[in-house]
């Protein structure tokens, strides 16, 4: 361990922002905030801040990416220029390209794709400000868009990273300890199905602590689903609430 | 997914793997034979050519000087990148890369650097000017399935007999002397992908399986048997327990594979 690790975790085992090694940072989730897209979340996950909308399920363009016995997801997570330290190409980078992909196929599992032949569901994902684990926020307001947009769904898929930071497993890693630490798990996870569908891992675990950041991952994720479907239904709530008064004049 | 496999051969390859059964006899989680050549483009400092049953991958490592990156002055540079040729496969077409060819090229990437492969601190040659970057260049020639394993497997061979010119610098400039250096490795990961059919765990799906497999999941392991890079694909999904078992198998398959292969 060098110096600049040993920073990360106090004696008492408080991390950098305050937090304990199984705590989330704040989140905060609004349905429907985009007018012109069938659906749409916005999350702000510790700082990140990111805006995913889905359209469909709706006619492919072009036409010949359509498949005959199923409807086609399309994701693109994309991060903005000014959304990082250095500024960021607006070009898609190899990386926005293969979270595209992972994206995907982590929401893949909750659709019923056979049901939609012939149609396309579009998912934007807009990186508006990243502090690490984008890719967990991203998918937790991705299948909020796509519930909003009203596609069935077996669950909501959920996302929360865990890692190893100063030979501790922790829970949802910042920017710096995502890039100081020892390891970093996202895992995506649809709780009522107890599947997981995304995982991915860097840096270096023993198969024990690969493990337990797995669970602990799957912890978090069950805490961010509450928060996901509160989101949902405060949506509707407001709805209820405009009406009720419409009749009440 | 392609359409060139009917309907019919799908479900023959599902309903034999829920027996316990494989296309070519093989038992559930065997590898198809290996063979491995080294050194087979001489103009390359490095390259090696894994046969994993058809599949057949290519592998050169070209080494060159370049600038580090300004937050690792005193390390030299890992770039992968891997071509989905289409001479590999009636399914691959010329083009810039799909994201196929990106996650594959990402998915060795990381195996070699989390486990820290390159000692790319011996690769330094002048801190923040001047330092050595090892391109290793995938090219898949036969897609056959598995491309992850045999591509991995493929580049850690040809990074394994790659050889620099040994090299004086003088008034910041780099001088070429007689003779080569190996290049520096401190670790040898190797990569195992798992995938899922009809809830079975299967290694090594070749072409027509991974048609029908609902997902995937590849673990680099490094020689403690410690895991260094993990990466989900595929559609579908796998469950806690289908994970751990997932870990355990791949654990022993890197296991299996490096006393096989001497590594």
């Amino acid at each position: 361990m060098n110096d600049k690790h040993d920073k990360l975790i106090d004696k008492k085992g408080i991390r950098l922002d305050g937090r304990k090694a199984d705590e989330l940072r704040p989140l905060k989730l609004q349905v429907g905030v985009l007018p012109n897209a069938d659906g749409s979340a916005y999350i702000e996950h510790g700082k990140n801040k990111i805006l995913a909308a889905a359209f469909g399920p709706r006619e492919m363009h072009p036409k010949h990416l359509a498949l005959a016995d199923r409807m086609v997801l399309r994701c693109r997570y994309h991060m903005a220029p000014f959304s990082v330290q250095e500024r960021k190409s607006p070009a898609p980078s190899r990386r926005e390209v293969e979270l595209s992909k992972v994206i995907r196929e982590s929401l893949e599992p909750a659709l019923f794709l056979e049901l939609y032949p012939r149609t396309g569901v579009d998912v934007f994902i807009e990186v508006l400000q990243a502090d690490g684990g984008t890719r967990c926020a991203s998918i937790t307001a991705a299948a909020l868009a796509i519930a909003d947009a009203g596609v069935p769904m077996r669950d909501l898929v959920v996302a929360c990273a865990a890692g190893k930071v100063d030979d501790t497993v922790v829970l949802d890693l910042h920017d710096a300890e995502d890039k100081l630490g020892a390891a970093d798990v996202p895992v995506a996870y649809m709780p009522a199905l107890d599947a997981i569908t995304l995982l991915q891992m860097d840096g270096i675990l023993t198969p024990d602590e690969f493990q337990r950041a797995v669970d602990m991952a799957m912890g978090g994720c069950k805490k961010i689903y509450e928060m996901q479907k509160e989101a949902l239904k405060t949506k509707y709530m407001v709805v209820k609430d405009v009406e009720e008064s419409e009749v009440e004049e | 997914m392609s359409s060139l496999i009917t309907k019919v051969r799908l479900k023959q390859i599902s309903q034999h793997i829920e027996k316990g059964k494989r296309l070519d006899e093989r038992g559930l989680q065997d590898y198809r034979p290996i063979t491995l050549e080294e050194g087979v483009i001489e103009k390359a400092e490095g390259s090696a050519r894994i046969y994993l049953g058809k599949t057949q991958v290519l592998v050169g490592v070209k080494v060159e000087t370049g600038e580090p990156f300004p937050d690792t002055p005193n390390e030299g540079v890992q770039t992968v990148n891997a071509e989905l040729v289409p001479l590999a496969s009636p399914n691959f077409e010329p083009g810039p890369p799909d994201e196929n060819s990106i996650e594959l090229a990402r998915i060795v990437d990381r195996g070699l650097r989390e486990s820290h492969a390159i000692d790319t601190e011996k690769l330094c040659i002048e801190a923040g000017k001047k330092v050595f970057v090892v391109f290793v260049d995938v090219y898949v020639l036969n897609h056959d399935g598995n491309l992850i394993d045999a591509s991995a497997l493929a580049a850690l061979a040809a990074l394994m007999n790659t050889k620099i010119s040994n090299y004086e610098v003088k008034d910041g400039e780099l001088k070429i002397k007689q003779g080569y250096t190996q290049l520096p490795m401190k670790s040898r990961p190797i990569t195992v992908t798992v995938g899922k059919i009809n809830n079975q765990l299967i290694i090594d799906p070749q072409y027509e399986e991974e048609q029908v497999m609902d997902s995937r999941i590849s673990i680099a392991v490094n020689e403690k048997g410690n895991i260094c890079a993990v990466q989900k694909g595929c559609s579908g999904y796998f469950t806690p327990q289908q994970i751990l078992e997932a870990s355990k198998l791949a654990q022993a398959k890197a296991a299996e594979l490096r006393k096989k292969l001497n590594w």
